[in-house]
């Protein structure tokens, strides 16, 4: 029963909610970020983290850093607190936590198909993998010669299996099919995610919903953009498409046909909450797309840390859900901010290492 | 009233149950109810409370009163029953389905349901409201006072029930032999 949550939901969420919000709390602020951007190098950045939650993970390592240990080592925190709570959850929440890892399982399969399209070996894929999306018999993925087997041998005993049906072909695996496949299975996934949160009801769902249907929006703007000038049909991008959010249907008939970035400026800013970002950027300009979409799914996610409920996307209130207690969505947007987090820790510490200190700000999100 | 029509009716029936069934069943329902009330109202705030106090060790001595609040409903439960169970008397045989006798045994019985129902709601409503003062306290230790305010009108639910309760058995006078 919505509204009803509250009697029942700390019988077995109780304990995990309260540890994520703790974590929350301990996510970087703007003062943390400034600090971090007035460092000179990265011994400094291992400073500045020692005093936050990553000390702990960063306090053994020796003095010559590189960014990618100072990534590794932080991502490690985020998979340390997954495991933790993913051990102490029963079900239903056990089944949404793992929900949250097979976007990562998809990237890493992609990841180790092209590779190894591109000739490279299989231990230093392997160990460029996301932590959170490994399953045994990751490494048989560079056996496969196309997508049939590719299920066939690996993915047919992973949890990604359902998502396969659409996308099983015998063609071989060029980096075209590879983009395809990797956009049917994340079509697939989300619909299948989104089926899930449906069903568990209440204000998990409505929050979830709102999430899951901007991820998805973000998307199709994203497979469009990416694919203008490509050998793409038409149909073949409206099949990549979900098949919810809020572009969907008619959105996405608009979009299928966009074949420059105006016209897809035109379709967007016919609907309210994705006018904003568009007009955040002047005409040609692309590349701050990606960071207005980071800050718009920020916004999202923190507000999913307090609430209001909102049921109206057109009036642009936010979902804050982080303050409505006893659902589910607060672990998603912790996981998810967490990963924003680290995007911005690599992305300082490379301008910090390459000295380009004044491109800092161009693709920081500030989170509180 | 009299005929068979009558005495097959529900109504009939009704008052043909002893008055000592309603007072037991009442004095048992102000015990358990209200202690179902304050055992939910404890682990919905202690479930959070534990996890919260993992990252903000301070918050645990002070949040420690929504579990006291929570225990009160529990004592109220135990006070009344104890007090209903003094106005049990006996009365002769004779004068078991006296109205007075009946009036008795219904006086206890919606006092104890008075007082469970009422702690149960009330115990509940301190769980969760305790629930979310560990977890804003442990982000911002200012709300901490604020929220606790909140709290003692809700505790005051549970007062109000045992002070009707408690009015409502002065009523359960049996009739003297």
């Amino acid at each position: 029963m919505y509204g009803f949550e509250a009697l029942t939901f700390n019988i077995h969420g109780g304990y995990l909610e309260a540890i994520v919000r703790g974590h929350r709390a301990g996510l970087l602020t703007t003062a943390d970020y400034n600090n971090l951007c007035q460092c000179e190098n990265l011994d400094d950045i291992k400073m500045h983290l020692s005093a936050t939650k990553y000390g702990s993970y960063l306090q053994n390592e020796p003095s010559p850093l590189h960014t990618t240990t100072i990534v590794e080592k932080c991502t490690l925190k985020l998979v340390d607190d997954y495991k933790h709570m993913l051990c102490q959850a029963t079900e239903p929440m056990s089944t949404f936590l793992e929900y949250i890892r097979y976007g990562h399982m998809i990237d890493n399969v992609v990841l180790i198909v092209t590779g190894t399209l591109h000739e490279r070996d299989v231990q230093e894929l392997i160990e460029k993998c996301h932590p959170l999306g490994m399953f045994d018999s990751i490494a048989t993925l560079a056996v496969a010669q196309n997508m049939r087997e590719l299920y066939r041998l690996v993915l047919v005993d992973t949890p990604l299996a359902p998502y396969f049906s659409e996308c099983l072909t015998s063609e071989d695996l060029d980096d075209m099919n590879i983009e395809i496949m990797r956009n049917t299975l994340y079509k697939a996934y989300l619909e299948d995610f989104y089926k899930f949160c449906q069903k568990l009801g209440g204000a998990t769902s409505e929050i979830m919903s709102d999430l899951l249907a901007f991820e998805a929006d973000r998307r199709a703007v994203n497979i469009t953009i990416n694919s203008i000038g490509t050998e793409l049909t038409r149909e073949d991008r409206k099949k990549l498409y979900s098949n919810f959010g809020l572009l969907y249907p008619y959105g996405h008939e608009e979009l299928a046909i966009c074949e420059d970035i105006d016209q897809v400026r035109g379709v967007m800013e016919k609907y309210p909450p994705y006018q904003a970002i568009f007009s955040k950027m002047s005409y040609g300009e692309s590349q701050m797309l990606d960071k207005a979409f980071y800050e718009e799914e920020v916004r999202r996610l923190c507000l999913a840390f307090e609430q209001q409920i909102l049921r109206s996307l057109i009036l642009t209130m936010v979902v804050t859900n982080w303050v409505l207690q006893f659902h589910y969505a607060v672990f998603f947007a912790y996981m998810r901010l967490r990963e924003q987090e680290i995007r911005n820790l690599m992305w300082i510490s490379e301008c910090v290492a390459q000295n380009q200190k004044s491109r800092i700000h161009d693709s920081v999100v500030y989170m509180f | 009233m009299s005929g068979i029509a009558y005495a097959s009716s529900w109504g009939a029936a009704l008052v043909r149950i002893s008055p000592y069934t309603f007072s037991a069943i009442g004095i048992a329902i102000s015990i358990g109810v209200s202690v179902l009330g304050a055992a939910w109202g404890i682990y919905i705030t202690g479930s959070s409370l534990i996890g919260a106090a993992i990252e903000a060790p301070r918050i645990t001595s002070k949040n420690l009163i929504s579990v006291i609040f929570c225990e009160a409903v529990a004592i109220y439960g135990v006070i009344v029953a104890i007090i209903l169970q003094t106005k049990l008397e006996s009365v002769p045989s004779s004068k078991m389905y006296d109205p007075e006798s009946l009036r008795a045994g219904y006086a206890i019985f919606a006092s104890g349901i008075i007082v469970g129902f009422a702690n149960l709601v009330c115990g509940l409503c301190v769980g969760i409201i305790g629930s979310s003062c560990a977890l804003s306290d442990a982000q911002n230790s200012t709300l901490f006072v604020k929220i606790l305010v909140i709290e003692i009108f809700g505790s005051a639910l549970g007062l109000f029930g045992v002070i009707v309760g408690i009015i409502m058995s002065a009523q359960a006078t049996w009739p003297t032999k």
